[in-house]
């Protein structure tokens, strides 16, 4: 299943790029579809977060993932680079299931 | 100027170096996050072969993520699936921006949907000319091509050695990574409003949906944000969250984050 998931996912993604060079502008350059496209990513990242960090199973739990959230939230403010928010929130996780 | 529609060396070698070397350099900024990516792929139960699969076929960040976030998750693969491609709608955006500035047919348009992505895009639209356009389409997508599949081979054979990930913090790694890759468009506070009530939604429906449904679910409220407000920035100007580049010419990127 997993590698199913991996095809449908590389396939339709390629198809949607191709679409968008493919078809006549006019057909979804539309600004309430404009407006969608861009609000998509902003709630599906923000759930995901959610759900990654907070969600264990069918039930909410706050552990160390929210501690490393926390940190990565902090070291964004402090513009760190991509690679040291991911670090930053990992390391901070482990120490606190060390702990 | 150069002919809108001229293939030959209409760009003198000093601005061909220039915008090959601008391509390149979006091209090694994005190693950091395909190092993260093969590791994370790997910590949600992927294989190296699928977790490098993915990054070959599917070639868009935050799809990626979006997929072994599912599965980190337990969701169900296709629910995964669904989501990543929800997420790689606005590559279709940006390829109807990037049709008539590239002008490519046939197979020329075949190969170049595949790199169709926010730094491609980003150092493509600002062009002069359409020669310009096309070198700085190809010169960032090909770089990103290559280095992030090659990050990403690196970073799941390095995190399947690294044994449990959770004794790593791996698990944190990914809501980081997610939140990162937002961060650029929290300024904006519809967008701010957006991601709480798709936070809220998801997490209110965790304890009586099947894993993968709640994430799917914060579509809706995209779908009906975008429906009842008007005017928005066209995303198709502004990299969205998983732009990497950071690059000189814009200010959009992570690195120009609030």
């Amino acid at each position: 299943m997993i590698w199913a998931a991996v095809l449908v996912t590389g396939l339709g993604c390629y198809l949607l790029k191709l679409a968008g060079l493919s078809v006549p502008s006019r057909v979804l350059e539309r600004p309430v579809v404009e407006r969608i496209a861009d609000l998509l990513p902003v709630a599906l990242l923000a759930a995901l977060i959610a759900v990654q960090v907070l969600a264990d199973g069918p039930s909410l739990v706050l552990d160390a993932r929210l501690v490393g959230l926390g940190v990565a939230f902090v070291a964004l403010l402090l513009r760190a680079p991509f690679i040291v928010v991911v670090l930053a929130a990992a390391v901070a996780a482990a120490l606190v299931r060390l702990l | 100027m150069s002919s809108p529609t001229g293939e030959g060396p209409t760009l003198d070698p000093a601005r061909r170096r220039s915008i090959v070397r601008d391509g390149l350099a979006v091209g090694l900024a994005t190693g950091a996050y395909g190092i993260s990516f093969g590791a994370i792929g790997v910590a949600a139960g992927l294989d190296v072969w699928q977790t490098c699969a993915l990054s070959l076929l599917a070639f868009t960040g935050a799809s990626q993520f979006a997929l072994v976030g599912v599965l980190a998750a337990g969701g169900a693969p296709l629910s995964g699936a669904a989501t990543a491609l929800l997420l790689g709608t606005r590559n279709t955006l940006y390829g109807l921006r990037l049709a008539p500035l590239l002008g490519w047919r046939g197979w020329r348009r075949a190969s170049a949907a595949q790199l169709v992505i926010d730094e491609s895009t980003a150092m493509s639209v600002m062009r002069e000319s359409q020669p310009a356009a096309r070198l700085g389409f190809l010169s960032t997508g090909v770089a990103v091509f290559v280095l992030w599949n090659l990050a990403t081979l690196v970073g799941a054979v390095a995190g399947r050695a690294l044994g449990d990930p959770r004794a790593y913090g791996l698990d944190a790694a990914v809501g980081a990574a997610f939140l990162a890759l937002l961060w650029p468009r929290l300024r904006d506070r519809r967008n701010r409003i957006t991601a709480l009530l798709g936070a809220a939604l998801a997490l209110s429906l965790v304890p009586v949906t099947p894993a993968g449904v709640p994430v799917l679910a914060a579509a809706a409220v995209a779908l009906v944000a975008g429906a009842l407000t008007r005017d928005a920035a066209d995303p198709t100007e502004v990299p969205g969250p998983e732009d990497l580049a950071t690059g000189r010419e814009h200010h959009h990127g992570h690195g120009g984050s609030p």
